[in-house]
């Protein structure tokens, strides 16, 4: 983001608020801005409502939230590369969480992960060439005493296998 | 609201309560096995059985033997169905009548719930976490009314020094004495943060309390707020735990509309109010100063202490940070007395702790034991020890800050003292149990990959220090790493242990650390020889 340039920025952000006039998202994230007062501690929880309607959050939308909490650029591109949970690339069509916690691990998340890698060539983080499927793990999401655990676009599987993950991957693609 | 209309609601609730009550478990566990689904037959069933008059379904949260989810529990029967699926459900109502149920059942006297020992646990699995009516039923709220009406901020503070409770997070600091420091600050503004960034992998219990019982959690905060002279209130949760953010919404709405939140809470002086904050999945952020950042819209990045937040915290003011656990107990004692906390548990660590209990164990969930039981006791007696007739060689606890404790120390009872001696610590409660298929020079490497990539970068012990150990530990997992490389891992871990800034750096090493105290042959069969040093392995002073 070339926040420090000042004068083609404010080209830019006239150019992004003309844009998102024409957008309902940045709408419905307006009144999200308004119903925490366009407080500027409300940032994190500005940006997940930003995620959850576009996806990811590309640098214009990450401009156009610093322009309406009036936050420098740098404040807000340097809270949403902090976190892991905010993705800064769009992601596929499904996602495939794979739990990585420790209690996963012990029980063999890692060889999931090897195995989709090695199928779909996808390491976690990457997405299909085709767009279709994300691979991404967590760092455990507490459901430790059906380990190991997979999410499929949101749903919790407990008990997964290596054979179970690839099949349903595998269900994603044919599609 | 007065103390009349909290036990009228209880009456009602009370008298409302059918012969049969069907109990299941919607917590996240379950409700990934669909336990959801479940709870929709049994209704049906019921339905079509014409029982609603008998028979009440009640969604409840974890009833603690995850691994056997789907659970449904028969009162007063007092039968345990596990593994329950949406075609088997509706035979669990039939077999009400007579006849066999479809699904298998569990002995719910067992060693696993038997040995247990519930406070905080005590309504989970009990009441309706979405009904604020289910909490009063079992004398919630009750506690807060009587400290209101009864007490003044400095009592509340005296028994809170006097039943000797210390911080549930990890590190045990004496909860009196930290809302002594917060009450005795000096502002007009004061906040209550509960922490609810549940980040050791591995750990659940934060998540199934918030599930199963968010209400306790609010009227601790409340009692907490009222002792120190707090209005303003704020629950930190991790964004991983959906469940657990919507149960709190609804807890939170409800509280508001009985009046047990807001201003003029049960028609005292008293305000207080609670907002949830949504955490985006940063571990660092589970340390105080860090989390405060974070509640501030800002990068969870550490500062050094002091000051320390009971003095200057969230936005400047005194601020009081506990955590779900410790909020979890208070209304109990409260409502029990001080003296009654005080008679359980070890002579240094008062009361229960509840332990998240995975891996390579028989019985996986939640378990909630008085402080001082022997570590033998909770794995093997409860847990079952490991499937298929394996052996335990080590039990985790602390997550990446803590360490491993080997077979051999299974004696060891769980307080924050005997843990500590052993190299480990207590935790947030997080217990991951390894057979002897497990390679502990993997575990140590693990652990050090989830320390390097949570390093928030401020300093630089931490944010060096977790890559070198890691590619260390990486080289020696690989055979490529000689003695000299084993002796440069343990100077860096004391180095990053000592300097660091914050709690994750000076806990960074401790996996590492313990497993090398107890396993070191295993770093040892994988050295390869020095060409460069001297001739005998091993010979060079550590």
């Amino acid at each position: 983001m070339n926040a420090c340039v000042a004068k083609p920025q404010k080209k830019r952000i006239q150019a992004l608020l003309e844009h998102a006039s024409g957008d309902k998202r940045f709408k419905i994230l307006e009144v999200h801005m308004k119903k925490h007062q366009f407080r500027q501690d409300a940032l994190i929880e500005v940006l997940h409502k930003a995620q959850e309607l576009f996806g990811y959050l590309e640098d214009d939308l990450l401009l156009f939230v610093s322009v309406k909490l009036k936050l420098p650029p740098s404040r807000v591109y340097g809270v949403a590369t902090f976190y892991h949970f905010f993705q800064l690339k769009p992601q596929g069509e499904h996602a495939c969480v794979v739990c990585m916690g420790t209690a996963c691990y012990v029980k063999g998340a890692d060889k999931i992960i090897d195995a989709i890698t090695q199928k779909y060539s996808v390491r976690p983080g990457e997405t299909t060439p085709d767009n279709k499927v994300s691979l991404l793990t967590a760092r455990c999401i507490g459901a430790c005493g059906i380990a190991p655990a997979v999410v499929y676009d949101g749903t919790v599987t407990p008990r997964a296998t290596p054979e179970s993950a690839l099949q349903q991957i595998n269900q994603w693609m044919k599609k | 609201m007065i103390l009349n209309d909290l036990i009228q609601i209880k009456e009602k609730e009370q008298a409302a309560r059918k012969k049969i009550v069907l109990r299941c478990c919607l917590a996240a566990g379950c409700m990934s096995s669909d336990s959801k689904g479940v709870k929709e037959q049994l209704d049906k069933a019921v339905a079509e059985a014409g029982l609603q008059n008998e028979v009440e379904v009640r969604g409840v949260g974890c009833m603690k033997l995850c691994c056997e989810g789907p659970l449904v529990a028969v009162d007063p029967q007092d039968q345990l169905y596990v593994k329950v699926t949406a075609e088997n459900a509706p035979s669990i109502v039939a077999a009400l009548k007579g006849g066999k149920a479809g699904a298998a059942q569990t002995d719910p006297k067992a060693a696993f719930f038997s040995q247990q020992f519930s406070i905080v646990l005590a309504n989970s699995g009990q009441v309706d976490p979405e009904r604020i009516e289910s909490y009063i039923a079992v004398d919630g709220y009750q506690a807060l009314h009587e400290v209101l009406h009864e007490m003044t901020p400095k009592e509340v503070v005296e028994a809170m020094v006097k039943c000797g409770l210390r911080g549930r997070g990890g590190a045990g600091f004496p909860t009196g004495l930290k809302w002594g420091t917060v009450a005795k600050s000096p502002g007009a503004k004061k906040y209550v943060i509960c922490n609810a960034d549940e980040g050791d992998p591995g750990a659940f219990m934060d998540r199934s309390v918030l599930e199963s019982d968010p209400h306790s959690v609010l009227e601790g905060m409340a009692i907490a707020a009222y002792a120190v002279g707090a209005d303003q209130g704020y629950i930190y949760v991790r964004a991983e735990y959906p469940l657990a953010i919507a149960r709190l919404q609804v807890a939170i709405k409800q509280a508001k509309q009985m009046g047990l939140l807001g201003s003029g809470i049960f028609e005292s002086p008293f305000n207080f109010n609670v907002d949830l904050r949504i955490g985006a999945g940063a571990f660092v952020c589970g340390e105080e100063t860090a989390l405060m950042m974070s509640v501030e819209g800002k990068r969870g990045t550490p500062r050094p202490r002091p000051p320390f937040p009971a003095e200057s915290g969230l936005f400047g003011c005194p601020t009081l940070l506990n955590n779900v656990e410790t909020f979890a107990n208070v209304p109990t004692i409260y409502r029990k007395g001080a003296e009654w906390f005080a008679a359980i548990g070890t002579e240094k660590s008062k009361g229960t702790k509840v332990f998240a209990l995975a891996g390579k164990i028989k019985n996986t969930g939640l378990l909630e034991v008085p402080m001082g039981t022997p570590l033998r006791k909770i794995v093997e007696e409860m847990g079952g020890g490991a499937p298929d007739g394996g052996a335990i060689k080590a039990v985790q606890t602390g997550g990446p800050s803590g360490g491993c404790i080997p077979a051999q120390h299974l004696d060891t009872p769980v307080d924050y003292e005997s843990l500590g001696k052993l190299g480990s610590i207590m935790g947030s409660g997080g217990m991951i149990v390894m057979d002897d298929s497990t390679n502990m020079v993997e575990i140590a490497r693990f652990f050090m990959e989830f320390c390097m990539d949570e390093s928030c970068g401020k300093c630089i012990p931490c944010r060096a220090g977790t890559v070198q150990m890691h590619h260390l530990l990486d080289q020696i997992a690989s055979r490529k790493a000689t003695v000299r490389d084993l002796q440069k891992l343990e100077e860096l871990c004391d180095l990053v242990r000592n300097t660091s800034l914050c709690g994750l750096g000076q806990t960074a090493p401790n996996p590492t650390l313990s497993t090398l105290r107890f396993f070191r042959n295993e770093y040892e069969v994988l050295l390869q020889s020095d060409p460069h040093g001297p001739k005998t392995n091993g010979a060079v002073k550590s």
